[in-house]
């Protein structure tokens, strides 16, 4: 099963990059550390999820590259070729000479339509190539030009294209304190957009994976390839092959699929958070141990007191006490307790059958019209994934994105109450009408998280 | 890769525009040391139009050490000159020469794979620069109506030579309030003060204070042109800045920003798109081991008002947007621990409290480790222009030499006045005039 991976933009190219490169690092090291069947099978399902062997033997990405200037692509073609473990396809990239200058519309309404054509027949290519299409990962930032804007509007035309198809979005959130100035418009608008489009979008915030490198990896001078690499292991961590019967025998067939069913269980509710336990840097790692109880319980609080690291957890959050019976009420919950649809927890590392994820099924954690054995899910697998020999991860469709989403758009309709920078965006054919219908998409969201 | 042209008119614009080269070549020159013809260098070459309406300027450049790099199907020039008069450019040189600037901007244009943008350099005080720079701003508007214009723009000063620059300076505002997308104006006075403050620290010559000669923003050496000339040091700066606006066009980073980036994110309303400029460092100290201190120095810099190229204290005027641009080994962190610290101190505007652009560009200009160039929308222009307001006020109430513009005066007297109305914190709602009017209902 497949994956197919399209990076938009910069910053979707250079995430993808770090992506490959995890996936690739696991499944040679899991064939070297572990030379038996399980090494075996875990590395052929792995490599066959991402890459493809060409004639001469070599690996090649299953990824598209796109972006609207040069020099990205380039820089990550160049890479990959000297690594001497894969390199992306020939042609598989697509780029254009000027970029979209920060502008949802450009990116949207010029030009997507205009290399509407060039890209779908890229992308064509590639799932003709694969066996069975597991899904598309298309891989973007929500604040530039050509990965929002040209991002939302392949996905509508791939959406058209594989009705039947997973597409699995991740999205890149920017620094709340500002990268781009009219970050929250391009947010906006491509999240109202991507909501009717997309079968889940899974989410990373700069600032949530900056503080993880600042105070759990240690690093002093973070750049954005050590933030890449953060969000490549978190993903990577639910990408790699796991099993989800729980009889340890076969892996996933289907896991953009599984993903899908286990958490975007409703329409309304797409938004997908990550936390992943431990992250630590590689010198600590050699004096460091870890169980499975201790790295569960963890997991759990952060779950429940919505923080995303494992430094800083307020262990004063509890579960509220659930009434038998009766519906819940609207009763006043404790304003720092987040409430999930749906967890999906991936253990991997050794002993992964001993590791005893009850704590998660109470129905305190879950909201009412889903019994918690529906709303939680585990996958395991006994390969050690990317040098930590016991790791989590814990996706879950909750309030933890609220408050940033909610932050998000306040301080765009503060900036559209005084229409600054909307001729910027009416020249390319974004009317203020869309921006208030984008608007409204999104407070009813907000309004369908809070009610949770 | 896109492509830029740069036109230069005028004395002052050829001035500017010869440093510019010279600097660009030596900027490539030292990051490519093969001397392997790049694509970062094709970039700018061959896109160069210069016009002047007298001969000295452009003869003395193409008989200097760049004659090589220019030929004379870039350059458009007359015999006698604008007598410093806005309206023999405009009205009698601008159309005269029409159809020659169009023709050598459109063969330019054909060299170029993807054009991007314009640089407009050119003098607001003069004759050619004001009246025919803002004659050709409308050609490209007219001919190239999807290619941003950045104009950059040296005011004159209160101590100018020229006596009529002030008429010359706000008939050619209207102009660039118009049809340009981003202006950065720059002023003779700021920049004498950076060459002195310069200048005095390195004839200091006290120990640990050294600088290292060919690394302030002032300096031509190493490139072609030998003897520095007496405006040299000011061009520089100003070649600097451009050459910093382009960095990230050129050169690879790790958050890559284009032209086009910038003309969408500082300008929220279309005529507000005056930029206010800051280069810093000035110098590096020649003493290798500098404290990492001196990063953080360089975000503080970015804001003081002795380093800003136009008289003008940001810091205390009200920020509607602004953009950083940072070279050299500067990693995310960095920017965001100063933008941080430095955020509490910068009056922003209620809909835009987080204004930041920022774009890293890995390669550090000649001579630096790493640079910031800072450009900010700022309300802290309407002082500049409303004492050009007073001194144009001066000379039109005595009616000194007024019959050769009369029904030019007045119009523009109104649309400089309204800028300045509009860059004003309290009267927001003035530019409700030049926004269609159903937009306005909300506020």
């Amino acid at each position: 099963m497949s994956v197919v991976t399209l990076n938009l933009g910069q910053c979707g190219n250079q995430v993808g990059q770090e992506l490959l490169n995890v996936v690739s690092n696991d499944a040679f090291n899991a064939q070297k550390n572990c030379p038996g069947v399980q090494g075996k099978t875990y590395y052929a399902c792995a490599l066959d999820r991402f890459f493809r062997e060409e004639q001469t033997g070599e690996l090649a990405a299953r990824a598209v590259l796109i972006d609207m200037e040069p020099k990205v692509i380039n820089h990550a073609i160049a890479t990959a070729a000297k690594s001497d473990m894969w390199k992306y396809g020939d042609g598989s990239y697509f780029c254009e000479k000027q970029g979209s200058g920060n502008n949802w519309a450009k990116g949207f309404c010029v030009h997507g339509p205009q290399h509407e054509e060039a890209v779908v027949e890229l992308v064509r290519r590639e799932v003709e190539r694969c066996d069975r299409l597991a899904g598309i990962l298309t891989m973007m930032s929500v604040a530039g030009g050509t990965g929002s804007g040209m991002g939302t509007y392949i996905t509508q035309c791939l959406r058209d294209m594989y009705p039947h198809s997973f597409i699995l979005n991740h999205l890149t959130w920017p620094y709340s304190t500002g990268e781009v100035i009219v970050q929250n418009y391009n947010s906006v608008l491509t999240l109202s957009h991507l909501y009717q489009l997309s079968d889940g979008m899974l989410v990373h915030e700069n600032d949530t994976v900056h503080k993880i490198c600042a105070q759990l990896m240690n690093i002093k001078h973070i750049s954005f390839s050590d933030i890449n690499k953060i969000i490549a292991h978190q993903l990577g961590s639910v990408l790699q092959p796991a099993d989800v019967g729980g009889t340890q025998s076969d892996y996933s067939r289907n896991p953009v699929g599984d993903l899908m069913s286990s958490l975007a269980c409703h329409a309304e509710y797409k938004l997908l958070s990550m936390s992943a336990i431990p992250h630590m840097s590689s010198s600590s790692l050699a004096y460091s141990s870890f169980t499975w109880p201790g790295l569960l319980k963890h997991l759990r609080q952060m779950l429940i007191a919505n923080a995303r690291m494992e430094e800083g957890i307020d262990w004063q959050v509890c579960v509220p006490p659930v009434r038998q019976g009766a519906e819940r009420t609207r009763e006043i919950k404790q304003l720092q307790f987040n409430t999930s649809l749906a967890n999906l927890l991936i253990l991997r590392g050794k002993d992964v059958s001993c590791a005893d994820s009850g704590a998660f099924l109470h129905p305190g954690l879950y909201s009412s019209w889903l019994p918690p054995e529906a709303a939680f899910r585990t996958w395991s697998s006994l390969m050690p994934f990317n040098g930590y020999e016991k790791s989590a991860t814990l996706i879950s469709n909750s309030q933890s994105l609220l408050q940033p989403l909610n932050k998000m758009v306040g301080k765009a309709w503060n900036m559209f109450a005084s229409r600054a920078y909307i001729h910027q965006y009416t020249r390319f054919g974004i009317s203020e009408e869309d921006f208030l219908d984008s608007f409204t998409a999104l407070e009813q969201v907000i309004s369908s998280y809070t009610c949770l | 890769m896109t492509q830029s042209i740069i036109v230069q008119v005028g004395q002052c614009g050829n001035q500017v525009g010869c440093r510019f080269w010279d600097l660009a070549l030596r900027e490539h020159a030292h990051v490519n040391k093969k001397g392997i013809y790049d694509e970062a260098l094709s970039n700018f070459f061959r896109n160069a139009v210069l016009i002047d309406m007298e001969e000295g300027v452009v003869n003395e450049i193409l008989q200097g050490p760049l004659r090589d790099v220019f030929d004379n199907t870039q350059l458009v020039t007359d015999v006698s000159g604008s007598g410093n008069n806005w309206a023999v450019g405009h009205r009698i040189y601008g159309p005269a020469c029409q159809e020659q600037v169009v023709e050598k901007v459109r063969r330019a244009a054909e060299h170029c794979d993807s054009l991007q943008c314009f640089f407009l350099i050119h003098s607001m005080g003069g004759g050619t620069g004001s009246g025919l720079g803002s004659y050709v701003l409308r050609l490209l508007e007219d001919e190239f109506p999807e290619v941003y214009r950045i104009v950059t723009s040296v005011y004159p000063s209160a101590e100018d030579d020229v006596i009529t620059s002030p008429y010359n300076s706000v008939l050619a505002m209207r102009e660039l309030s118009e049809r340009a997308d981003c202006v950065l104006p720059v002023d003779n006075q700021s920049l004498v003060e950076i060459v002195n403050k310069i200048r005095y620290m390195s004839h200091q010559g006290k120990p640990g204070h050294v600088i290292k000669k060919d690394s302030t923003v002032i300096s031509g050496q190493g490139g072609a042109c030998g003897a520095e000339k007496p405006f040299d040091a000011m061009n520089n700066i100003v070649a600097n800045l451009l050459l910093n606006l382009t960095s990230s066009a050129r050169f690879d980073g790790s958050l890559n920003m284009d032209l086009n980036e910038i003309a969408m994110n500082l300008v929220p309303f279309p005529r507000l798109h005056y930029l206010v400029s800051s280069l810093t460092p000035l110098y590096t100290l020649a003493d290798v081991s500098v404290p990492p201190r001196r990063l953080d120095q360089m975000f503080t810099d970015a804001f003081s008002r002795d380093h800003q190229l136009i008289r003008a204290d940001p810091k205390h005027s009200l920020y509607l947007a602004c953009a950083l641009v940072v070279r050299g080994n500067v990693q995310v962190s960095d920017l965001r621990r100063n933008i941080e610290r430095l955020k509490p101190s910068l009056p922003f505007v209620s809909w835009n409290q987080e204004g930041w652009k920022t774009s890293l560009c890995s390669v550090p200009p000649v001579g630096h480790t790493h640079s910031l160039l800072a450009l900010a929308n700022n309300t802290c222009v309407k002082p500049t222009f409303l004492e050009l307001k007073d001194r144009f006020m001066k000379l039109y109430r005595k009616k000194v030499k007024a019959p050769e513009r009369c029904e030019k005066n007045i119009f523009a007297y109104e649309i400089n006045l309204n800028i300045v109305s509009e860059t004003s914190q309290n009267k927001i709602k003035t530019y409700i005039k030049y926004v269609p009017a159903p937009c306005f209902n909300t506020i």
